[in-house]
């Protein structure tokens, strides 16, 4: 089926601002987004910029705003999308080129929040021990790809440099909620701040987001309560 | 452009490259070169799972490891590596939950293990669980943990930075690499006293492929370029299910955990290939019989695909244990696997050639086993041999994490004994003439047309089944294909994140990889593991029990031998 996919396009070289371009592409409907984005590349038109990589949804590369609604490029079908699909980079940061946005920040705040685990009593011949239940209780917040779609639709984050977003929050939760992890103080401080969990405005978006279908709103208020009632479960 | 000097680089930031990197965090000068970010990296797909003996469900040894990555090989794998690499893939394990892995557990709470294809009890008897996992997504779970060791040691990364050559003196030792910053287009010189690849495989050659676009042998190319050699490189995976006409990996878990492979009739065509394995024999045979019924006519709809069942698996194991892999069903095909069976079909999935290394991950530079001095290499784009003929299922993470470990403690004693070597004279020359050379023409050949030419003719000639006629015909394709890609010219001719060069470039060592798998395949007059001659149907271990060696020479390619290190087990048929 014919479609058009109407791009965001900006190169920093020669563009004082971003321009809409059109581009017609023959797809199949089970066709990926990013399919049709690699049509227009490497058939039409060479410049187009966008990243990808795994092409099924687990490396994270190719987040950006799909009719309006932050998707994975590779993830998104175009049987879902109609026959005018309006593709933009991701809000909230920098645009380098096209579809290409500056990670940075997105990384910086990822870092910021201590994302590894913090235990020193390794037994030195096996595992540690832990009960499938409490490998399930953290089991959600390990799916996350840091594609930044959830950070990115936060509205927090597209007018406060600041704010640490869920991304951030969902990793932290991760380990904070690991029976193994003796990091919850130190990360649950750096969350109990005004650019920390408590800018979140509970407005589902980032949940909307996700495309490995983390409960993304739900995660941040498990933090937010751990904090409120000083207790982690 | 910018010139940097360190103890070591790592290029490439999936397992290999990560495990490695840690090793030196703290002790030395170390910079972790991608051409992605390091959690893009394709170690993430890795569904199933990381085998090793802890013997946490059932009676397990590490030998039975071994001898069944041995057999698995089909006896083209060097022994001393694959007990190296049974031995350590317990500790392995145990380490990476000690960084943090979330892997599934056992009610009592040790790490949980399944069965995978080949790996079996006391010698071949039965299928064992000796597959470590977190549901399917085993890789996923071990990018992000060594990432967030890499964060936590404070690793520098060069994030989104493009590998365009390898260094070496005139006396053969490597001092560096030449990379591409992508965002800017700038070219900057890394000075070293080790370099490590860790760039995987070179799946995208193949039309049909569960790889990832960036899986385009970079970092095998180049140094082959350079006069290093690329061992075994005719012995390319098929995973036997990959999705229909998309090649998104269905992982061996899913029959692992009971699916089974049917035919057109409904049959379970596994069982008459296999008696005692069935669909867990290992890929090169569960492709091959795929192909067999495909071309006897009971493919389904008479088409080049058959099914996977998994509709009589409870629904709680298909949640719990393959979660994303029957997301992927869904998303991409449309078919629910909990009542309807998936179709599938072999996908282009693992490189066992690639770089040849010692047992430190150190390069080699012949049959003798000389080591090329700074150079190193681990995980899919080195070729240890572990794998030999055809990985066993699960290996491949066990490989980049014990060789990515012990390569990098490696480099760490060799940077302590060695100083920076000279760098060439101009070290950016020839990255240079070579972007330069794409960004100059307005006008010449098109790069995706090469691209997809060679996809189907590697597709259709060199995959699961090869004859002479077939191959000779690939060679001439791909000969004629590096000619038209000699004058490609691409649209984008700016600085800034210029993907359409660097997919040119990509190109253009694809092309070079394609061209050894064919010409290692032609040389290669016997069917052994994944390379299969229906003109050549038998092993021949009177001529070919050896590694190829492939060189680039002034008139093409030259081929040597370099013989298999056999240390307990007799190379025997292989039965399942």
């Amino acid at each position: 089926m014919e479609v058009t996919l109407r791009i965001k396009r900006y190169n920093p070289e020669t563009d004082v601002k971003p321009v809409f371009r059109e581009y017609q592409v023959d797809v199949d409907p089970m066709d990926r987004v990013l399919d049709a984005l690699n049509m227009v590349k490497w058939k039409q038109d060479g410049t187009l910029t966008y990243r990808r990589s795994c092409a099924h949804g687990v490396c994270g590369s190719d987040a950006m705003r799909i009719n309006g609604r932050n998707r994975l490029a590779c993830k998104m079908l175009m049987n879902e999308l109609g026959r005018k699909i309006t593709i933009e980079p991701l809000l909230g940061f920098r645009v380098i080129k096209d579809l290409v946005i500056d990670m940075d920040q997105f990384f910086k705040s990822y870092k910021s929040v201590k994302p590894y685990l913090i235990a020193d009593d390794a037994p030195s011949a096996s595992e540690r021990i832990q009960s499938p239940e409490e490998r399930e209780r953290f089991d959600d917040t390990t799916k996350c790809i840091l594609c930044a779609a959830c950070t990115t639709a936060c509205p927090i984050t597209w007018t406060n440099e600041e704010w640490v977003g869920p991304a951030a929050i969902v990793n932290a939760h991760r380990f904070i909620f690991d029976s193994r992890d003796q990091g919850a103080d130190e990360r649950l401080k750096i969350l109990n701040t005004r650019s920390g969990v408590w800018r979140c405005r509970t407005i589902f978006n980032c949940t909307d987001a996700c495309p490995r279908g983390i409960e993304v709103t739900k995660a941040i208020e498990e933090v937010k309560r751990s904090l409120l009632f000083d207790r982690v479960t | 452009m910018a010139y940097y000097r360190f103890d070591a680089i790592i290029i490439g930031a999936g397992g290999a490259g990560l495990m490695a990197a840690i090793q030196l965090a703290g002790k030395a000068n170390v910079a972790v070169v991608s051409k992605l970010y390091p959690p893009r990296s394709h170690t993430g797909a890795a569904q199933g799972g990381i085998s090793a003996a802890l013997g946490n469900v059932e009676e397990d040894h590490w030998e039975w490891h071994m001898f069944d990555t041995v057999k698995g090989g089909d006896y083209l794998v060097d022994q001393d590596a694959a007990e190296v690499l049974a031995r350590e893939a317990v500790d392995a394990v145990l380490e990476l939950e000690h960084m943090g892995l979330p892997f599934n557990r056992t009610p009592d709470g040790r790490i949980d293990q399944r069965r995978f294809g080949g790996h079996t009890r006391n010698y071949g008897e039965a299928p064992v669980r000796r597959a470590c996992y977190a549901a399917d997504r085993t890789g996923h779970m071990i990018i992000q943990t060594l990432y967030q060791q890499g964060i936590k040691h404070k690793l520098n990364f060069f994030d989104e930075h493009h590998l365009l050559d390898v260094l070496f003196t005139d006396d053969g030792i490597c001092c560096g690499c030449v990379v591409m910053e992508v965002e800017t287009g700038e070219i900057h010189t890394l000075h070293a006293k080790a370099v490590l690849i860790a760039t995987g495989g070179y799946g995208r050659v193949f039309k049909i492929t569960s790889n990832a676009l960036a899986g385009t042998g970079d970092g095998v190319a180049i140094p082959f370029r350079r006069g290093v050699p690329l061992m075994d490189m005719e012995f390319y995976q098929f995973h036997p299910t990959g999705l229909y006409r998309l090649g998104i990996l269905l992982s061996e878990a899913a029959r692992g955990e009971g699916g089974i492979l049917r035919n057109n009739e409904g049959e379970a065509f596994a069982a008459r290939y296999a008696p005692t394995l069935k669909d867990l024999a290992p890929r090169d045979m569960v492709s091959r019989f795929i192909y067999q019924e495909v071309k006897e006519g009971r493919g389904i709809d008479g088409k080049d695909y058959v099914y996977l069942d998994l509709t009589h698996l409870p629904p709680e194991v298909i949640d719990q244990k393959l979660p994303d892999v029957t997301d992927f069903a869904r998303t991409y095909l449309a078919v629910e696997p909990k009542t309807d069976p998936v179709p599938i079909q072999p996908t282009a999935h693992y490189a066992m050639g690639g770089l040849p290394t010692d047992i430190n991950g150190r390069v080699i530079r012949d049959e003798n086993g000389t080591v090329i001095p700074g150079f190193y290499s681990a995980g899919e784009a080195a070729c240890v041999s572990v794998h030999g003929a055809n990985r066993l299922g699960t290996n491949s993470l066990v490989d980049l994490v014990v060789f990515g470990r012990r390569a990098g403690r490696d480099i760490l004693n060799h940077i302590k004994e060695s100083d920076w070597a000279t760098l060439p004279a101009d070290p950016e020359f020839t990255a240079r003439a070579q972007a330069a050379d794409l960004l100059s023409r307005d006008k010449g050949e098109n790069a995706s047309e090469i691209r997809e030419r060679m996809q189907e003719v590697m597709m259709d000639k060199v995959s699961v089944v090869r004859d002479a006629a077939g191959l000779a015909e690939a060679a001439a394709t791909i000969h004629s294909l590096k000619l038209a890609y000699s004058s490609v010219a691409i649209h984008d001719h700016g600085k800034t994140f210029n993907t359409d060069l660097l997919e040119a470039h990509e190109l253009g060592c694809m092309l070079d990889c394609a061209e050894t798998i064919v010409a290692g395949a032609i040389a290669r007059e016997e069917s052994r593991g994944a390379h299969y001659r229906t003109d050549f149907e038998h092993r021949d271990d009177v001529n070919w029990l050896a590694h190829s060696l492939q060189y680039k020479s002034s008139g093409g390619l030259t081929l040597r031998k370099k013989p298999v290190t056999i240390t307990i087990f007799e190379p025997k048929e292989r039965k399942y």
